[in-house]
């Protein structure tokens, strides 16, 4: 009973106005929060935390490079959820979410790809390599472009809405496709890895590898950049909605005047 | 559906139906390769199978915007949504013409333009074969791309941009079974994944594009 009630609640904030509320209320925490986060992380991590005795000061790049990454995929899942629930349900909140979620979506994956670029140079010795995972961010990028170009392409936002949905479903699974396939293309060309590729260390082995020292200011910052995207898309988001408020007010007055 | 296929066939066929455009993209892409990097003939029977696979993607590519914009235009596609064919097997059989006028016939041309980049004998059969297999997982997924961008004015840049991404795990099975089968490696598992990929392409994505589609003429 309750937990049907608590569900109801939540789809009560497909309606505009009280989503505006709601997320004006809450907004000053999440900003707050997050940034003592970053800034507490950030600092912990740079200044508090001893240098690696292999890769020295340079392993301090994963305080910015593991949040990012992770919250790049983890955008993609959330438009994945509201492009469902635009799909199934028809609320507008949801869409322009989605809408708004793209664009920061790009910003985390270039940060993941060239804060690895620049942890990769002297630790690889190169700043680029066709390794699966750099590749599939790659193509992931690719992906976040496609669906923002297509967002921007098309006048109707309702016709928009739904194309971009689809095409953000159809995208998921030919991007899961390609993590697998590049997988194998890269096993396939380089068996028996090379120092530098064994070396190529994604997220999750530094994750399982990262010792106490360097864990707790990471979680922090990961902690502050899920509560910062949090902010970002309900900021956003408001942005949106009040945008289509002043086309529909514009109209209206072209049509009264 | 048999009348669309050939009405399809008929209009690529003729005159200003863009026949063979595709294929002579190939032909000036093959050719041009060898000025880009150079005549060594080692060189390009290394990167010949992935060349050319890369060839036969862009060539189909190029002509996706054809596919059903041009039945956008003149109103035929609003008459084909209404006919009693539901939509899923009109964007199938057009997906099927596509793939007759521009898939097949880039596969029949692989082995000569092979010859021109010093391919490897071995390499002609696995080809051939990945070609076939995989063309039609192209046609299909464009045919998607199509549908998305068919209402806008200027779609052909941003057809590339989405259907390119979607493209990449075809192109990676596909020119990896190319290249393995010119190196005389064994090319088992790619050549199922491949065949995977396009069977479930052909038997999903045609839903997707259907959908798409129905948004579009809303």
């Amino acid at each position: 009973m309750s937990i049907a009630a608590k569900a109801n609640a939540l789809w009560e904030y497909a309606n505009p106005r009280k989503f505006l509320a709601t997320s004006e209320r809450v907004l000053p925490f999440f900003w707050i929060v997050s940034i003592t986060c970053i800034v507490v992380g950030l600092v912990w991590g740079f200044f508090f935390t001893p240098d690696d005795y292999k890769q020295g000061s340079t392993v301090k790049i994963i305080y910015l490079h593991v949040p990012a990454a992770l919250m790049a995929i983890n955008c993609w899942l959330m438009m994945l959820a509201t492009s469902l629930v635009w799909l199934v349900r028809r609320h507008h909140v949801s869409a322009l979410a989605a809408r708004a979620a793209a664009p920061i979506g790009i910003v985390m994956t270039l940060i993941a790809l060239l804060t690895g670029a620049i942890w990769g140079q002297p630790m690889w010795g190169t700043w680029w390599a066709w390794d699966p995972r750099l590749t599939s961010f790659l193509i992931l990028f690719l992906f976040y472009l496609g669906y923002v170009a297509l967002w921007e392409a098309i006048e109707d936002p309702d016709t928009a809405a739904d194309l971009t949905s689809v095409l953000c479903l159809v995208g998921s699974v030919f991007a899961i496709l390609s993590r697998y396939a590049v997988n194998f293309w890269n096993q396939g060309l380089h068996q028996g890895a090379s120092v530098m590729r064994a070396g190529a260390v994604t997220g999750a082995d530094t994750e399982e590898k990262v010792s106490n020292i360097f864990f707790y200011p990471l979680l922090i910052c990961i902690i502050g950049f899920v509560l910062l995207f949090i902010a970002l898309v309900l900021y956003r988001t408001g942005t949106e909605i009040r945008a289509r408020r002043i086309k529909a007010l514009l109209a209206r007055e072209r049509v009264g005047g | 559906m048999i009348a669309l296929l050939l009405r399809d066939l008929k209009l690529a066929f003729r005159a200003g139906g863009g026949f063979g455009l595709g294929l002579a993209f190939f032909l000036i892409v093959t050719v041009m390769i060898p000025f880009a990097v150079g005549p060594q003939s080692s060189l390009l029977s290394t990167i010949a199978p992935g060349v050319l696979w890369l060839g036969a993607l862009l060539a189909c590519l190029l002509s996706l915007d054809r596919l059903l914009a041009l039945d956008w235009e003149d109103g035929s596609l609003d008459l084909l949504a209404t006919a009693p064919l539901p939509l899923e097997s009109v964007v199938t059989i057009k997906a099927l013409a596509h793939w007759l006028t521009t898939g097949l016939p880039l596969v029949l041309a692989a082995p000569f333009f092979g010859v021109l980049l010093n391919l490897p004998v071995p390499g002609f059969f696995w080809l051939v074969i990945s070609l076939l297999i995989g063309t039609p997982a192209m046609s299909v997924i464009g045919t998607f791309g199509a549908a998305l961008t068919v209402g806008l004015k200027r779609g052909g840049l941003l057809l590339s941009l989405l259907v390119l991404p979607l493209y990449v795990p075809t192109l990676i099975f596909g020119a990896e079974v190319a290249r393995r089968g010119a190196t005389g490696m064994e090319v088992q598992t790619p050549l199922l994944m491949l065949a995977g990929i396009t069977a479930a392409t052909i038997a999903l994505l045609p839903f997707a594009s259907a959908t798409v589609l129905r948004i579009n003429l809303r």
